[in-house]
């Protein structure tokens, strides 16, 4: 009996001590924090992807906190609809963003970019861009090892195994910029995912001049800038034999896509055009240049 | 040649490969094993097999159905962990303990972790630890060395030399005389775990390995040094009996045992320890000290199990010591 | 201690095939492609224009900075076009094209095979006409001569090594250069030795070439102060700081150059341009370069000027075998594996080697069984298993701490290991980011 009273003393008080310092402890040493802190990163989706620009949601929450107005900061993933709810709990107004998606500059499919050489180091699109040109003859375009796929926290990308180009569905994708970063060719770019997914794309990023580009891919930019001359709204600019659309210009007129000679601007989710489809018409122009 | 292949440098390779460092670590074995089956007969054979068999059967099972991933089999690393889990036992043991040991030395000791070069502990040595702590009686009646003329389960037992050289240590003369010939002891004629009582084979085997440059000198002759000087220094003290020299002492230390297939075979497996050279040698030094504590003061008469174990814990630790950089000063 | 003394791999020579095959010298070809970046450094800038008509051993194109080299043209004709061309390896290089007409030399250039023993020439005129010559290490890096033979203030050279080890597997031409032109090389050493105000000269050469060994031997007994060290086989032997290891028994610490130890390397085929250069007055436009290949028909030594297609060379060593899977621009150990050979000779070039299809291809990686052979292997004393696990997960500053910059791309970690594992292709990656990342730290 005196055993069990003893033992039941001891660890009873042993309890009790390390009960007080504890609380002791959690008294002395509580950092004083803003508890809307709390509230704003629960209000954030969690998934800590940085496409916002800080560490994690909870760097994020800590941001909107501190800042004056929510203007700059934006949660990518979440969009407007947790921005909004961020703004109802600290009483700020939300600052609507466009919504961006990333897309996939380069359309060297196998068929028009064929590989002139069998890469047999580490499948890793760093390492082969570090030491090597690609397999295809083209210096700038996609090397179709799929670091973005692999950078990408969403499953929003995914490699075609036809074409060999990885491939970006526009539902999944937050525009975190993960795959951007990812990309040691910088081919991949965050745009206005514009109306109804509809966007129009220089899908190249080729700065050779004309000749070696078209030779490398037959669906090269090859910087003749006739979409240039066509584009209304000075949307386009050509340099270095590259042509590029500025998205913040862009009216979504397609004047272009029908100029290109090579079929390297490229009309996302529109409807087929009422005469013929574009990909066919494409070539056919393009014998009538040659 | 339609198109040609580009990779980075170099675009040669040593040939080198796991399969062939394990062929060779096998190879290295079979000196003592051909001793073994001389010494202990059919019991060699059966434990062999079954370990050998379940191993390779674990491991394969595990890789196909539960992690998914390609199976290692052919690397032969599964049979050398069945190969040296069967050498840490006595050859007298039941069909089922060895095969549960099997289990547990690859289930547990190598494939819980993620499979070949993410384990943490020696897997044959899990095995044999796990079946040590639960079957004690059995681990630790060995037979004695009679050939085939012994049935298989009911093999004459004996003590072997390490429980009397406890004795011997704590000053008790009687057992002077229950200690082995030095001779038989380096040519394995007593009692213990099959493939441990063979010091002539096993050393042949060991110097195979770093001839063959499988493994380095580094964590064997650190552990044998650490160990003999441990041994001597005991000598010195004063503790032995009259009689029994403390040269004779130092040489019975490092001859029975498993201080000379854990010093080649067991802690120098790849995975479980350190990479560079002065962390070779500060586990080499750690193992020979725990395992002479062990022996000397410890409850159980051998401890060179559980002396790999506990250095294999610090691995990562001694990885920080980082091997001379070229051009570094010394401080 | 006949070699150096950290790691290294004993890589099977294979120099059989080429090995003491005279040196043959390449046929003009009818158009040359003369590059503007054959050397470490700025792009040379050309100061000839489309149409000019230039003559063998004219300078055109003059180094672009301190770190840079000259360019001449080897050959006599008219320019057609300054323009770029795509390399063996997918780089766009700028380049002087030019016609080749005849064979017409520079009035000043001594053409004969003659060998000129000296020439009262003071230290700063030998350093000027190096210069002038537009002179690279031909043993691969290619950085310019003239930089190294004007140490910084305040160091000073003690001993010029002489880099006859040609440690890759397969090359031979450093070897054959020894047999045929040992005089001139050591007429170069002793011309460099008075450029460095230096006493003492070591040729560091293989024990696998006793020939080159026992020649220059004979050869330097008759000159004070040079003399010939036979080394232990062991890759990367060549190497500059490996080879002043193995030499004088001296490492260069992290990050310095030779100088810090009183040293000076220079490779033979460079000593015998410098010779060339001062005494001959004939500018680097040619070097000898290895053709071999297990299934090559007349793997030997070619002497080739720059702008010579390189398939013309093949074609004279039997063309590109049949069952070739990979060509590689220099030897197995570092060189770089080539998409096509349709590109010009140049200083970088020391080899053509064809491997045969089955030979080409890598084995699949297995699992890291931590067996550290990388880190007994690697010569800079690194953890190779490390830097590539942690340039994996990019760990960048992990790799700076664990002195990633130290590393020489040698390969002796991915050549040694059991498992197949791509070492060397995810450090190198580290190697080229942490770089950048000092790079951009230092410019703030």
């Amino acid at each position: 009996m005196n055993i069990v009273l003893i033992s039941l003393l001891v660890l009873g008080a042993t309890g009790l001590l390390a009960a007080v310092l504890l609380f002791v402890i959690a008294r002395q040493f509580r950092v004083e924090e803003d508890p809307r802190i709390d509230e704003v990163a629960e209000a954030l989706p969690g998934a800590n992807c940085g496409g916002c620009g800080f560490a994690g949601c909870r760097a994020l929450a800590e941001a909107c906190v501190k800042a004056e107005t929510l203007d700059g900061l934006l949660c990518p993933v979440g969009g407007a609809v947790t921005m909004e709810k961020v703004a109802t709990i600290l009483g700020k107004e939300a600052v609507a963003a466009e919504p961006m998606v990333a897309v996939v500059r380069c359309n060297g499919t196998c068929e028009a970019r064929p590989r002139t050489s069998e890469f047999d180091g580490s499948r890793s699109c760093k390492i082969m861009h570090a030491c090597y040109v690609g397999e295809t003859a083209c210096p700038f375009g996609c090397l179709g090892c799929g670091d973005c796929v692999a950078a990408c926290q969403f499953g929003a990308i995914s490699m075609n195994p036809e074409t060999g180009l990885p491939e970006v569905d526009d539902e999944k994708c937050t525009s975190c910029g993960k795959c951007v970063k990812a990309c040691p060719r910088h081919i991949i770019e965050l745009r206005k995912k514009g109306p109804k997914s509809r966007r129009i794309v220089v899908m190249c990023v080729n700065k050779d001049k004309g000749a070696p580009a078209r030779k490398a891919c037959l669906s090269a930019c090859i910087g003749c800038g006739k979409c240039q001359k066509e584009c209304n709204f000075d949307a386009i600019t050509v340099e270095n034999n590259l042509a590029y659309i500025d998205w913040q210009k862009c009216r979504l007129c397609r004047k272009c896509e029908a100029a290109c000679p090579t079929g390297a601007i490229h009309a996302i989710n529109f409807p087929p055009r009422k005469p013929a489809e574009p990909a066919e018409a494409e070539p056919k122009k393009e014998e009538e240049q040659a | 040649m339609d198109k040609l292949i580009v990779s980075p440098a170099p675009h040669v390779h040593s040939g080198d490969s796991v399969r062939r460092n394990m062929l060779l670590v096998i190879a290295a074995l079979m000196p003592a094993y051909a001793v073994s089956i001389a010494a202990f007969g059919w019991g060699t054979l059966i434990t062999t097999s079954i370990s050998v068999a379940a191993c390779v059967a674990c491991e394969w099972v595990l890789a196909k159905f539960v992690l998914k991933q390609q199976s290692t089999i052919g690397d032969l690393s599964a049979v050398l962990t069945g190969l040296l889990l069967a050498f840490n036992l006595p050859s007298n043991l039941p069909w089922w303990i060895v095969l549960i040991g099997a289990i547990v030395a690859i289930g547990v000791g190598k494939m819980s972790f993620g499979g070949l070069g993410q384990n943490i502990f020696n897997p044959a040595l899990v095995g044999r630890v796990f079946l040590l702590i639960s079957f004690p009686a059995q681990m630790t009646t060995w037979p004695l060395p009679q050939g085939f003329d012994g049935s298989y389960i009911d093999a004459a037992t004996g003590a072997t030399p390490l429980a009397a050289m406890k004795e011997v240590v704590k000053g008790n003369a009687s057992a002077v005389s229950k200690l082995p010939d030095l001779w038989d002891a380096f040519v394995g004629l007593v009692g213990g775990s099959f493939g441990e009582v063979c010091a002539a084979a096993l050393i042949f085997g060991g110097l195979l390995l770093i001839c063959t440059r499988v493994i380095t000198w580094h964590i064997p002759v650190s552990i044998l040094a650490t160990a003999a000087l441990f041994a001597a220094v005991t000598g010195w003290c004063g503790v032995l009996p009259a009689g029994f020299g403390t040269g004779e002492y130092v040489l019975m230390t490092l001859c029975t045992g498993g201080m000379l297939l854990g010093a080649f075979f067991m802690a120098t497996d790849y995975v479980t320890s350190p990479m560079s050279p002065w962390g070779k040698i500060v586990f080499g030094i750690g193992i020979g000290l725990i395992v002479m504590v062990i022996r000397t003061w410890g409850s159980y008469p051998e401890g060179m199990s559980f002396a790999i174990l506990i250095m294999n814990a610090c691995v990562p630790l001694l990885n920080k010591i980082r091997p001379k950089r070229f051009g570094e000063k010394k401080k | 201690m006949n070699t150096f003394r950290i790691g290294g791999v004993h890589p099977q020579d294979n120099k059989v095939y080429s090995a003491n095959k005279a040196i043959i010298d390449c046929p003009l070809p009818k158009q040359a492609i003369i590059p503007l970046v054959q050397h470490i450094g700025a792009p040379a800038v050309p100061i000839v224009e489309k149409g000019d008509k230039v003559r063998a051993g004219q300078l055109i194109a003059k180094a672009g900075g301190f770190v840079s080299a000259n360019v001449h043209s080897p050959f006599s004709g008219t320019i057609t076009k300054i323009d770029s061309f795509v390399d063996g390896w997918g780089a766009r290089v700028p380049a002087i094209f030019i016609d080749v007409e005849g064979d017409l030399w520079l009035d000043d250039i001594d053409t004969t095979p003659a060998l000129v023993r000296s020439g009262i020439i003071e230290p700063k005129e030998i350093i000027d006409r190096v210069t002038a010559a537009g002179i690279v290490g031909l043993g691969g890096a290619c950085f310019p001569t003239h930089v190294k033979l004007m140490p910084p203030p305040g160091k000073k050279a003690e001993v010029l090594i002489v880099n006859g080890v040609e440690c890759e597997p397969y090359l031979t031409c450093d070897h054959q250069l020894m047999l045929e032109h040992g005089e001139e090389i050591i007429v170069g050493i002793q011309l460099l030795m008075r450029a460095l105000d230096i006493k003492q000269a070591i040729i560091g050469i293989e024990k696998n070439k006793p020939d080159a060994i026992a020649y220059m031997q004979k050869l330097a007994s008759r000159v004070l102060g040079v003399s010939v060290k036979p080394l232990n086989l062991k890759y990367p032997q060549g190497g500059e700081k490996q080879l002043i290891d193995a030499c004088i028994g001296r490492q260069v610490p992290s990050g310095a150059l030779p100088i810090e130890v009183g040293a000076v390397v220079d490779n033979v085929a460079t000593i015998y341009a410098v010779y060339e250069a001062v005494l001959k007055r004939k500018p680097l436009i040619e070097r000898v370069i290895t053709v071999t290949g297990k299934h090559v028909a007349k793997p030997g030594n070619y002497r080739v000027r720059f702008g010579t297609p390189l398939s013309d060379v093949v074609a004279l060593a039997g063309g590109v075998p049949e069952d070739t899977g990979k060509i590689i621009g220099g030897g197995p150990m570092m060189g770089r594996a080539m998409n096509s050979i349709d590109m010009p000779a140049n200083k970088r070039v020391s080899g053509l080697l064809f491997m045969p299809e089955e030979e080409s291809r890598r084995t699949a990686p297995d699992n890291c069984i931590r067996c550290a052979k990388c880190v007994d292997a690697c010569p800079m004393g690194l953890e190779p298993y490390l830097l590539a696990r942690q340039a994996e997960l990019e760990m960048w500053d992990g790799m700076e701490a664990h002195n990633i910059m130290d590393c020489i791309e040698c390969g002796c970690c991915t050549f040694t290991c059991p498992s197949h594992r791509p070492l060397l292709d995810y450090v190198r990656l580290g190697k080229a980011t942490v770089g950048g990342i000092l790079r951009a730290r230092n410019a703030k």
